[in-house]
């Protein structure tokens, strides 16, 4: 209950900042734009407003408060400007039965979606079989691990637009590049984190099932593998963050035709901030979203081993 | 045809080599353990030229390692130009400014359990959510210049050395702070003889995870509009120019600049955190 009232407030006094920071930010375009309109504006001219203060500008046009928060194409949208514009493109377009609409952030969602969870699937998968591989195989351990952890420090989204062009000069298209990026990024951390989990049982557990006499692979499916789902679901989730981010990233050299991503950059051509502002809420909605599925998934899983704390 | 046949023996003899090592007596020496690797990334390499001078893969999909150093070699004024552009300007800069405004919210947040209850969970949301996404927002505020990039390196980096330091400010235990209450510690003297000592590991902990996320950062920013210098811009524009040797140089350079990062940071925290299990034996 404290803690609701803390987020709350915190929420509140954010939210009230925004409010606030919409004053200065937009001041000088709303003076501008009412200066056109036949306003009286103090200072005359947008040269003469050009180095002023933007708070002094706030004060001396009291007038224009107002106005910075609708304005149409403002440095700053208000909050309730995206949230209207999230609304028109998402609540709206289902009301009016389509949906999947190109200027609907539906469809641009689920092109950013279907290409992270195919990529996210695809890292995961190769991700729990390297892992594998580096548990039971010294060799592999030894010469792979190391370079899977420096790759780690690496800024491996560079290669995203290498990535795109190459993969489309062999033909390759659609969904299956990004999500090939979204994997690149997903796998690493899985790698890491299973490889972890899989080592987690200690000396007098594996003493136990070698006193059972239990084979390698009985050992892996009775005690290793369960004994790993906890890092497991911890890496799943920084993997899905990461792979939302690559399939994002993945949109933006095509030129953006559709997908979260293409929404960032055509809003940034084209100087539309709200539409900015509303797929970057889109996609915070998306992430939370999916790593708030997966820690359900988490927590039924194990609480069904009876492994949940 | 040959090359690929060339290709496979190296493979096979650089796994043999490495099994013989990985299985044989010596293989908890500290040389093998750093050798094995390197044989690893040595066959890779061999097997990657082989392979794309073998099979006549032509540049624009995958240059060869020489094509690569050739590029790397030859347009190093450039490259450091585009270093000190997106690293020093962008990437270091904006990672020293985020990381102390976070470490300084902390203390902050630290004091006042009120503020930690409302701005954790917040803290913790607005950690996992896709942050890079607010670079063409910053872009437009700040410019194309390395100021706008340095923004988007604070916003990446400010959340997860918040997260960290505040977990870190709370892992002393009551006897602990017990003891320094009956020394009559002030709350600063407790806090810089107990609690940040106690907290380092934590801190260093998001400030390692930063340092890609900062490169990651000023990379993508660049993307959305920047001048025409930088490892983002170059990448971005090599690549619609189909000059791949040059975006994989600038891979190489982002990758050495990634892990040097990494590892001074790595190296600052085991002067400082000594003392620590995770850092002994």
């Amino acid at each position: 209950m404290k803690t609701m009232v803390a987020v709350l407030t915190v929420l509140t006094v954010i939210i009230a900042f925004w409010y606030a920071a919409c004053l200065p930010m937009n001041i000088k375009g709303v003076l501008t734009q009412a200066e056109r309109a036949g306003a009286e504006v103090v200072p005359v001219g947008a040269k003469e407003r050009r180095d002023l203060g933007a708070i002094g500008l706030v004060l001396g046009n009291q007038f224009a408060i107002a106005a910075t928060w609708s304005q149409d194409r403002p440095r700053l949208p208000a909050p309730h400007q995206v949230a209207v514009e999230l609304w028109k493109t998402t609540g709206a377009m289902v009301l009016k039965g389509k949906p999947m609409s190109k200027r609907s952030l539906i469809f641009h969602g689920w092109v950013t979606l279907s290409a992270t969870l195919l990529g996210f699937a695809m890292g995961t998968g190769l991700g729990i079989l390297l892992a594998v591989g580096i548990v039971h195989s010294k060799v592999m351990d030894m010469s792979v691990m190391p370079w899977a952890i420096v790759s780690q420090t690496i800024p491996i989204i560079a290669l995203a637009p290498m990535i795109i062009v190459v993969l489309y000069s062999v033909g390759v298209q659609g969904i299956l590049p990004k999500a090939i990026i979204s994997a690149y990024l997903s796998f690493f951390p899985v790698v890491v984190g299973m490889v972890k989990g899989l080592r987690s049982p200690d000396a007098m557990q594996l003493d136990l099932l070698r006193t059972y006499n239990a084979s390698a692979n009985q050992g892996f499916w009775a005690l290793r593998l369960p004994a790993s789902m906890p890092y497991l679901f911890t890496s799943l989730k920084i993997g899905i963050a990461a792979s939302l981010v690559g399939a994002i990233v993945g949109e933006l050299p095509t030129g953006a035709v559709a997908g979260l991503g293409a929404r960032l950059l055509g809003g940034s051509y084209y100087g539309q901030t709200v539409q900015i502002w509303s797929a970057l809420f889109a996609a915070a909605i998306l992430a939370a979203c999916l790593v708030a599925l997966l820690g359900v998934i988490e927590r039924v899983v194990l609480k069904r081993m009876g492994m949940s704390a | 045809m040959v090359m690929v046949i060339v290709a496979a023996l190296v493979w096979c003899g650089g796994w043999w080599l490495n099994a013989r090592l990985a299985n044989g007596p010596y293989a908890d020496r500290g040389a093998v353990r750093l050798l094995v690797p390197v044989i690893f990334g040595v066959t890779l390499l061999l097997v990657w030229q082989l392979l794309v001078q073998g099979l006549q893969v032509p540049m624009v999909i995958l240059p060869a390692p020489t094509d690569i150093a050739v590029a790397f070699a030859g347009n190093l004024s450039k490259l450091w130009a585009d270093f000190i552009q997106t690293f020093v300007k962008g990437a270091l800069s904006g990672y020293v400014m985020g990381c102390s405004a976070a470490f300084l919210m902390a203390i902050v947040m630290d004091r006042s359990d009120f503020l930690r209850r409302g701005l954790l969970p917040v803290g913790n949301f607005v950690a996992a959510l896709p942050i890079v996404g607010t670079a063409p927002i910053l872009v437009m505020w700040f410019g194309f210049d390395w100021h706008s990039k340095a923004a988007v390196v604070v916003v990446m980096v400010f959340f997860p050395v918040l997260v960290n330091t505040v977990a870190g400010l709370r892992e002393t235990s009551a006897m602990q702070r017990d003891l320094m209450q009956t020394y009559a510690a002030s709350y600063w003297q407790s806090f810089f003889k107990l609690r940040l000592p106690a907290a380092l590991p934590f801190v260093f902990n998001g400030l390692k995870i930063s340092t890609t996320l900062a490169l990651v950062g000023a990379i993508v920013a660049e993307f959305f509009g920047s001048p025409t210098v930088g490892m983002g811009f170059r990448i971005s524009t090599s690549v619609g120019k189909l000059s791949l040797d040059m975006v994989w140089a600038e891979i190489v350079v982002a990758a050495l600049a990634g892990s040097l990062f990494y590892g001074a940071v790595a190296m600052v925290e085991k002067m400082l955190t000594f003392w620590h299990p995770s850092q002994r034996g």
